[in-house]
């Protein structure tokens, strides 16, 4: 093998193999494809690209997108980690039962699930012919697309809070307890900090999935322009209008937004891992 | 153990590989892909067993007959982006010619080749309500009565919502001129109140709509299926089925005073049947929509059709209602599509304003 | 990212709380599993039975239905050996070696995770659409790719690109590389070392990365909806086929194929649990500290 200056020699083989078709390989499926997009929208003049990304139905979608993404992250954060917390901390009849579905919404097509809840929660539907008298709309209003957002992120919460719970150091509780700190103060002083960077990761990547999130909202958002519109709809209207740069130049948008999210994701783990190996010494 | 990369590798390259090249164009299965809009599913699949059983009676071919149906303007994205529709059935001429403006794959006298401007079969825009009619809802006026919840698709994607946009915007000035022959006699300023009264009254419309859909279909499944708002404006021809589909004592229709005569209209994508040698018979696809056997099916699934003869055998399905067109009001669509639905157009205006 | 979490061994540790406060927040939680993700399941199931046995076995033999199955079922034959071999390989690179720019390797890498699936779609039609920039030479050579099987293949490639990839890499870094570097130096060569050594340790890994990144690809809808061309019996997968029945009043039949979805994602979480049951107990008991730069939170206890 040889020694290239900005890698470190090692005695593995396959190096030069392996990186070489990663690298061939992410080009041709993602970043030459990705190319083709930023390519497009920057031959727009940047005062152009400019209007197109800030007019007003643009930034109403940009509202709702990102406002239904955090609210939909904060209720995973909130009921993930509760949820996180029976399964770690309790037992009960059909906890193994209840931690295996927790992972369902990875693997239910997001189109079933965008026509599920759209049929549960419509006027007539399961759930919501109760909610109707009480003059809760869910289908087809903004609440509609945090519940969907909601359901696509629970498991990132869970799964990354999981293991940082049930990693800490029991000993470390029952000390406080035994110097008389109350069940919240021990929660409060000695769980949560332990738990905070598995927390935010999961809320990070709860967040960055529902901003992208497209199959399971359009079926029970209104999509009303300016109102109940999300971003990823807006970029196929405007390809429906034959608005090729309008839809690359608002593609672009959600593509640096992809980008910073998974740049914060990559820190927050770093915080995470930090205070993993500060925790061990 | 090894080496067993390198196998599926080739393998997977290979499938890839010969994914890619395209089917012989004259093969012995002669083959026709009919690129359409949501409303006509259930037309064309009878049409095409029609014209199947037609065309290998009377050339001896077996031909089979791909069908492809979705919002009609992402059609027409499809087919610019290279969709290989031997022809294509949409909602309106403006998506057609939008294929010829933006790709250059059929040719700007698309129209004129065939009957009647390339419309084998007409429509009109009528009301869906609740049974009985409980909001006793009977012209465009109650549209905007208090409470009212009206289901339309959106006029950016979908064809028939800008059918219904037009019909309602007709129907506005004719209120305010006494009659539409008068958008030719007027004077300037009072044609110019009537169409700022009309922008009101369409703005007026949105803003009593809960849900905007992507295609008619949606809209239909909204209102029918999930139970919401008190009207549908739709399609005749979506109205009928979705009664035959929900059943008596669901739904029912109102037909307006005055409403548009809706023209879908449909083409022969030049560029792809030269390539793979189907002008014939994609030529004679269209050609059979015209024949007494053609519009007998295009009846029989609630559209309007052409023939005098077939229109008097269906004539109690359609009650008359007087129709204006989309070239007499609005001087036809490419100047209604530009004014209207266009990027800042009317319908964006009056929807920023009617969501404030 | 992380995408899969052991299920801590749990139980009778709740000592610190009251029991009220235990029981309130198992019924909190059953509660928001309920309402978010039971019932919705539940509901489709019991629409796509609504009519009957016989109707739903009708509307799963309907040629376009069968159709559709098979071309997810295709698809998914393509996609994930292909995303598996990726997979490995980029774990080894990143997990065995040090080198510059591993960092924005590995951000590119996920890339695909948090992008939107439209922009996915949207991406090949810019490339390989017949207005885009390789359209004009395609056409002239006479090769489909959109609206047509290969950009579905393509579209779901790279929706689906990461989820190999990023469960094996934390696991691989987990592990070091003095058992590789011993059999190096014992004479055996690369593949041997890979399939002898390091394979039999990461292989639950690799299983659930390959069950995650297959239930994926088959359920994918918003990248393959922009370049399927919904030609019906031809181009439509099983996620779209759904939508069509939805669209043609054809409410069981819809329901029908997405029970049949659903079922693939419940065989798919059985299919994990058993592994991670069955992956725990034979793991070694080994516990080692993750480097600090990247996959923390892919420790397993």
């Amino acid at each position: 093998m040889q020694a290239h200056r900005w890698v470190q020699p090692s005695v593995l083989p396959g190096f030069g193999l392996t990186l070489g078709f990663t690298g061939a390989f992410l080009a041709a499926i993602v970043l030459i494809p990705i190319a083709a997009l930023v390519l497009k929208g920057a031959s727009l003049p940047f005062s152009e690209f400019w209007r197109i990304a800030t007019e007003p139905r643009a930034l109403a979608s940009y509202r709702l997108t990102f406002g239904a993404s955090l609210l939909a992250a904060s209720l995973n954060a909130v009921f993930g980690f509760i949820i996180a917390w029976t399964l770690v901390r309790y037992s009960f009849p059909g906890r193994r039962l209840v931690d295996a579905i927790i992972d369902l919404p990875f693997a239910l097509p997001t189109a079933v699930s965008g026509i599920a809840l759209a049929t549960v929660f419509a006027p007539q539907g399961w759930l919501g012919r109760w909610l109707a008298p009480l003059g809760i709309q869910v289908a087809y209003t903004w609440i509609g697309v945090v519940v969907a957002l909601t359901l696509i992120g629970l498991p990132f919460v869970v799964r990354s809070v999981q293991p940082a719970l049930a990693e800490v150091d029991k000993t470390l509780e029952e000390a406080a307890e035994s110097l008389g700190a109350s069940a919240w103060t021990s929660f409060r002083r000695v769980i949560l900090p332990a738990v905070a960077p598995s927390l935010a990761t999961g809320f990070a990547l709860a967040l960055a999935r529902a901003i992208g999130e497209y199959g399971s909202v359009i079926f029970i958002a209104g999509n009303l322009p300016m109102r109940t519109e999300i971003t990823p709809l807006l970029i196929v209207i405007k390809l429906e209008q034959f608005d090729y740069l309008g839809a690359a130049a608002l593609g672009l948008v959600m593509l640096m937004m992809s980008f910073l999210m998974l740049l914060t994701i990559n820190a927050l783990q770093g915080w995470r891992a930090r205070r993993a190996t500060g925790r061990g010494r | 153990m090894r080496l067993q990369l390198g196998p599926i590798l080739a393998a997977a390259l290979i499938v890839a590989v010969a994914a890619c090249s395209r089917e012989p164009g004259d093969s012995s299965r002669l083959q026709i892909l009919n690129v359409s809009y949501d409303p006509t599913r259930e037309l064309y699949q009878e049409f095409n067993k029609e014209f199947t059983t037609y065309w290998k009676a009377t050339t001896g071919q077996d031909l089979t007959i791909r069908q492809s149906h979705a919002g009609s303007g992402s059609q027409a994205r499809a087919v610019i982006d290279g969709l290989d529709a031997d022809v294509v059935t949409l909602a309106l001429a403006y998506d057609i010619d939008a294929i010829h403006l933006n790709s250059g794959r059929l040719q700007a006298t698309w129209q004129s080749r065939l009957p009647h401007q390339s419309a084998p079969y007409t429509s009109t825009i009528v009301f869906v309500v609740r049974d009985g009619n409980p909001k006793n809802i009977l012209d465009w006026d109650d549209l905007v009565g208090p409470g009212v919840e009206v289901i339309t698709p959106n006029p950016k994607t979908s064809g028939g919502a800008r059918w219904n946009y037009l019909a309602a915007w007709g129907y506005a000035l004719e209120r305010e001129l006494g009659g539409l022959d008068r958008l030719y006699s007027a004077s300037a300023e009072e044609v110019e109140s009537a169409e700022q009264a009309a922008a009101q009254f369409v703005g007026e419309i949105y803003r009593h709509v809960p849900v905007l859909d992507r295609g008619a279909r949606a809209s239909t499944n909204t209102f029918v299926q999930r139970g919401i708002g008190d009207v549908l404006l739709a399609w005749e021809n979506e109205a009928l089925l979705a009664l035959e589909e929900a059943g008596e004592g669901a739904i029912d229709i109102v037909t307006p005073s005055v409403s548009i005569l809706a023209e879908p209209t449909v083409a022969v994508v030049d560029t792809v049947v030269d390539r793979k040698g189907t002008r014939a018979v994609a030529e004679a696809y269209l050609r059979h929509l015209y024949t007494p056997e053609g519009q007998d099916i295009v009846a029989r699934h609630h559209f309007r059709p052409r023939d005098a003869e077939v229109a008097a055998r269906y004539a109690d399905r359609y009650p008359s209602v007087r129709l204006f067109t989309i070239d007499d009001v609005f001087g036809g669509w490419r100047e209604a599509q530009s004014r209207h639905f266009a990027e800042g157009g009317v319908f964006d205006r009056i929807y920023s304003e009617s969501a404030r | 990212m992380t995408l899969a979490a052991n299920p801590a061994a749990a139980g009778g540790v709740g000592a610190t709380a009251a029991p009220w406060a235990r029981t309130a927040l198992i019924v909190v939680s059953l509660t928001f599993l309920t309402l978010i993700l039971i019932v919705p399941v539940v509901s489709v199931v019991g629409y796509a039975f609504s009519e009957g046995w016989e109707h739903y076995l009708a509307a799963l033999r309907a040629p376009d239905t069968i159709a559709a199955i098979q071309l997810t079922l295709l698809t998914a034959l393509i996609v994930v050996p292909i995303n598996t071999i990726f997979g490995v390989a980029a774990a080894w690179a990143i997990a065995k070696f040090d080198f510059r720019g591993k960092h924005m390797l590995i951000t590119l890498i996920d890339l695909p995770f948090s992008v939107s699936p439209v922009i996915a779609g949207l991406v090949f039609v810019l490339l390989f659409g017949a207005q885009g920039w390789l359209g004009p030479w395609l056409d002239t050579h006479d090769i489909s790719i959109i609206f047509a099987f290969p950009g579905i293949v393509l579209a779901t490639l790279l929706v689906t690109f990461p989820y190999v990839a990023r469960e094996l890499i934390p696991v691989m870094q987990m592990q070091g590389r003095e058992a590789e570097e011993a059999a190096v130096s014992l004479g055996a060569r690369g593949f041997t070392t890979f399939f002898r050594v390091t394979l039999p340790s990461v292989r639950w890994a690799l299983l659930y990365g390959i069950i995650l990144c297959n239930a994926r690809a088959m359920g994918e809808f918003g990248a393959v909806a922009v370049v399927s061309g919904h030609i019906r019996g031809s181009t439509t997968t099983m996620p779209l086929q759904v939508e069509i029945l939805y669209n043609e009043y054809d409410l069981t039949g819809a329901f029908a194929v997405a029970s049949l979805l659903m079922l693939l994602a419940l065989v798919t979480m059985l299919a994990k649990t058993l592994i991670e049951l069955y992956g725990a107990r034979r793991r070694r008991p080994l516990r080692v500290r993750p480097p600090a730069d990247v996959g923390a939170e892919h420790r397993r206890p």
